[in-house]
């Protein structure tokens, strides 16, 4: 389950008002979030380096709070807030629009046909007239790491690329070029280096090796330049350092660059819509114009809206509750998913924001009515279904001789199935090929082979 | 059961002593005026108890002060300050010189803090040290004196204190017997009889001799007897419950099980970060499987790749080549699909209570409530119209039989259950809400490509068989339950399983 490290004091500040950990835990826990751990950057420091290095680091507390793995909304302190406050009703569920931009045509990435050897599909758009504090300029970065490590599957499905729009300049292209031709300061580097290089030079980073593999291979690698040849980013590897993003950017180019087009269309509208809230016009996002190598044209971010109809009778079947119609829907709205009687028998339609990839069928949004229901609200009832039961004969037989052998002065044994190839074959002086066992192709020990 | 010579002489001496005072004797007292250890008495004390109330011996325990090694160092050659300012003549002594000495270190600084030498630092050839006082009373030595003569008693607490913190004397506890006369008390002892012989009867005899009374106290010899394995004893009441409960058992005899089983058809998808190399064995031998039920295959690729039966589908590219890779299941719910399959192909539905309890593999990080094989205790129902409510109501049921009745439920995440829930416990012991296990009702993408009727729900839950046999026997560490380091003498001490109480 992905943590989510939020400081306190601003959780509160934000859900405009405090709660003692008890009842904070509670409300995490009616809503399917654990707090996990409360602790300090300073306890942290210390547990892991020794008090020494913790000295001078902040005691602000933070709450460590696990999300379930399928809500991408829910990974920084701006979803977390927007789902708690819709759930406790003191908030409507944002409306997120595409806009055009005010003047001139929107920013265009044009894709080429080298990047289908390595990493074909990209999305963007724009974040217009934002204002970052501390703050939410780190919740931003936090962010698209976390997304990083879990819909993007550490960025080999999807890579995010972040940057200041008034640095660069479109039409961007993104393209794939050998690794010798591609030369750029990469982030919080003073000099140039050239593809090959950054590979050496990041091996022994400890966060960005991992992500070496993903593409050092490939005959080519993917690279976003703007009009004046400024490069962007070298995806999934590390951004240029020009384009930057500072306390004071204004406005943002967002760019994902995908093995999996259909994630990256989620993170995009992820990312987008959590941070939306701090633009001047909040809640919108400028589109972005993606070009592909045929020619295509498609705009993003799609912030799609999709339609569901359910009855509310299958909604109350399925949980074992009886609720009118118009309550459902004000339970649904409460779960972000904004919803209304349609007026047809106990029809309602529910709207599924761009915010709820996780929502795929009915059974899911029959799952949140439960949650905002409450689920030990719920009566318990004994399932009515008669059965007799058997016994597996294999099992039946076995159960009757392990009682028999203790009988007889035996002592029962449970050995691991796991061993090594030594144990089976070569102390017992034969050839593995003999024992007839299976083989493992990935063990973490030698011990289970 | 006899006396040694020895011994003899002893305890006949000592009840000698006891019939000539009035009230008792101290077993410290004797052994000193016998001018024998003390372990000796005891030896004579005990044996006397075991003949009967002979001699009635209280146990007490006095305290009082010995020197140390160090303490009767002292003693005898003087504390290390004092020794210090007897090295120290007239014209003085090198600071360094001083030093080299045994007692060198720990008297200068002492004499130091009694004023008795000072030292002068800027003398030529490098600091040395004078004597400020002409003589000393070396009190240290006096009052180690005192005590080893036996009159502790002659100085104060904060003294003793004081000397005990430089670990000089140390306070030892002696435990003595306060010895008086018995309800059958006599100065001879008579030996006793441990056996009634037919010859005894014959003759007569018993009548006049003593008999040694039976322990009942006593332990008895343990029979050879074979033992169960705790966690297989959990096992059988875990099997117990389901079939109170009309459950079936299901097939579960294979450890090896094809990706497609174990996930697919369970409607995870195959980027899942569970089908890693890090969390899932993969065989390299026997590397894929072959025989699959074609037509439900395609089916369950079309759910995962474009969605239907109402649902939106994860929208990725699934390979075959992923779904036939071998692998050590992961959980037994691979058999539960399986089973649900075979249950959609029978002509008409009839409504099901499965169960299977067995061992299931990950490949985590190996601690101290984590290993590589484990046992799932898994139970599943189909029949049409169940509820989430239907799913509480089964669990209460089942929880109740092991006797735990407070249950929360908590929204989870499940990638084939949907809703899914954790269910918590009350631990009094705690006093907080502990997981007890995990439950849900499966995806219709999982169910409806099976085949089985739209309106037919499956309720699921599972929970592991080692986290409960851990709790109920005391055990932290899970290599002392399972595998082959464990310490038999636990197999063979535990006790039976009760899950109730």
């Amino acid at each position: 389950m992905p943590t989510v490290g939020v400081k306190r004091d601003f959780l509160f500040k934000a859900l405009g008002r405090t709660y003692t950990d008890e009842e904070f835990d509670e409300l995490c826990f009616e809503f399917g979030l654990e707090l996990d751990e409360i602790t300090s950057e300073k306890e942290i420091i210390s547990r892991e380096q020794g008090d020494s290095k913790a000295s001078g680091a902040s005691d602000v507390i933070l709450y460590k709070i696990d999300v379930p793995a399928n809500r991408y909304d829910l990974l920084c302190l701006e979803g977390l807030v927007r789902g708690l406050q819709v759930f406790k009703n003191k908030l409507e569920p944002p409306r997120y629009r595409r806009v055009s931009p005010d003047s001139g045509g929107p920013q265009r990435l044009i894709i080429t046909k080298e990047t289908a050897a390595v990493r074909p599909h990209a999305v963007a758009a724009v974040l217009r007239n934002i204002t970052f504090t501390q703050e939410r300029y780190d919740s931003f970065i936090e962010l698209q790491e976390k997304l990083h490590q879990n819909i993007c599957r550490k960025r080999s499905l999807v890579a995010i690329g972040t940057h200041d729009l008034d640095t660069i300049s479109g039409p961007f292209t993104y393209t794939a070029k050998a690794p010798g031709d591609i030369c750029f300061r990469p982030l919080n580097q003073t000099k140039e280096y050239t593809a090959t290089q950054l590979m050496s030079l990041y091996r022994t980073d400890s966060h960005l090796r991992h992500y070496l593999p993903i593409i050092e291979d490939k005959p080519v690698y993917p690279l976003i330049q703007d009009s004046n040849g400024t490069v962007l980013s070298m995806p999934p590897i590390i951004n240029g350092d020009h384009s930057r993003i500072r306390l004071q950017t204004k406005n943002i180019f967002i760019e994902c660059t995908a093995t999996d087009l259909t994630k990256a269309k989620i993170v995009l509208d992820i990312i987008v819509t959590t941070f939306s809230e701090y633009c001047a016009q909040p809640f919108t996002v400028e589109q972005a114009e993606v070009v592909y190598p045929d020619g295509k044209t498609c705009i993003y971010p799609e912030l799609a809206y999709r339609k569901e109809k359910l009855s509310a009778e299958f909604i109350n079947k399925k949980v074992g509750i009886s609720e009118s119609t118009e309550r459902i829907a004000q339970l649904l709205t409460r779960m972000c998913l904004l919803s209304q009687p349609t007026g047809v028998r106990d029809e309602i339609e529910v709207e599924i924001p761009p915010t709820r990839p996780d929502v795929i069928h009915a059974c899911d949004i029959m799952e949140d009515a439960a949650i905002a229901y409450g689920f030990n609200n719920i009566t318990r009832t004994t399932p009515p279904t008669y059965t007799v039961a058997n016994q597996f004969p294999l099992n039946k037989l076995t159960e009757l001789l392990r009682q028999d052998m203790a009988a007889a002065g035996f002592t029962e044994a449970l050995n691991f199935a796991l061993c090594s190839q030594e144990d089976i074959a070569d102390k017992l002086g034969k050839t593995i090929s003999q024992t007839r066992a299976i083989h493992i192709s990935n063990p973490k020990t030698a011990e289970f082979q | 059961m006899g006396f040694s010579m020895a011994d003899t002489g002893v305890v006949e001496t000592l009840l000698q002593r006891i019939e000539k005072v009035d009230g008792g004797v101290d077993s410290l007292g004797v052994a000193a005026s016998l001018g024998v250890d003390h372990q000796v008495i005891v030896g004579a004390v005990k044996s006397l108890q075991a003949l009967g109330d002979v001699i009635s011996a209280e146990l007490r325990s006095t305290k009082h002060w010995e020197l140390t090694e160090e303490g009767t160092e002292i003693a005898e050659q003087g504390s290390h300050e004092a020794r210090v300012f007897n090295s120290i003549l007239l014209e003085g002594l090198p600071q360094a010189e001083l030093m080299k000495l045994s007692f060198g270190k720990i008297g200068f600084s002492k004499a130091m803090s009694n004023k008795w030498i000072r030292v002068d630092k800027s003398y030529e050839g490098g600091p040395r040290i004078f004597r400020t006082v002409e003589s000393i009373e070396d009190q240290v030595r006096e009052k180690l004196l005192l005590v080893k003569q036996g009159n502790a008693a002659q100085l104060d607490e904060k003294e003793k204190n004081e000397l005990k913190k430089r670990k000089l004397l140390a306070e030892v506890t002696v435990k003595s017997y306060w010895i008086t006369k018995g309800s059958s008390f006599s100065t001879t002892i008579t030996k006793q009889e441990a056996e009634l012989t037919p010859e005894m009867i014959a003759t007569g005899s018993w009548k006049e001799k003593k008999f040694k009374p039976y322990n009942f106290e006593a332990m008895g010899v343990a029979p050879n007897c074979g033992h169960l394995h705790p966690l297989m004893k959990v096992r059988t009441q875990f099997r117990q419950i389901f079939l109170e409960m009309g459950f079936s058992e299901m097939p579960t005899n294979n450890f090896i099980e094809s990706s497609f089983w174990n996930f697919d058809s369970l409607y995870q998808p195959q980027q899942h970060p569970a089908r890693d190399q890090h969390d899932t064995f993969f065989l390299s031998d026997p590397a894929l499987a072959h025989e699959f039920p074609l037509e439900y295959l395609e089916r369950v690729k079309k759910v995962h790749s474009e969605g239907g039966y109402g649902s939106q589908g994860y929208k990725y590219d699934w390979k075959m080549e992923e779904a036939q890779k071998n692998i050590l299941r992961t959980h037994t719910t691979a058999v539960s699909a399986r089973m649900l399959y075979k249950l959609a192909q029978q002509e008409k539905f009839t409504p099901v209570k499965y169960f299977s309890i067995d061992r299931v593999f990950r490949n985590e990080t190996l601690d101290a409530t984590h290993l590589a094989e484990f046992h799932q205790i898994e139970g599943v129902v189909a029949d049409k119209d169940l509820t989430l409510g239907h799913l509480m109501g089964v669990l209460h049921q089942f929880f109740t039989k092991l006797g735990i009745t407070k249950l929360r439920f908590k929204p989870a995440y499940n990638p084939y259950t949907e809703p899914s829930m954790e269910v918590f416990s009350y631990h009094e012991g705690l006093k907080k809400w502990v997981e007890v296990g995990n439950s849900g009702v499966f995806r219709p993408e999982m169910l409806l490509p099976m085949g089985l009727p739209e309106d037919v729900s499956v309720i699921a839950w599972g929970l592991s068989l080692e986290r409960p046999t851990m709790i109920k026997y005391g055990i932290n560490n899970i290599r002392e339950l399972v595998g082959h380091k464990v310490n038999l003498q636990m197999v063979y001490d535990s006790p039976i399983c009760r899950l109730d109480s």
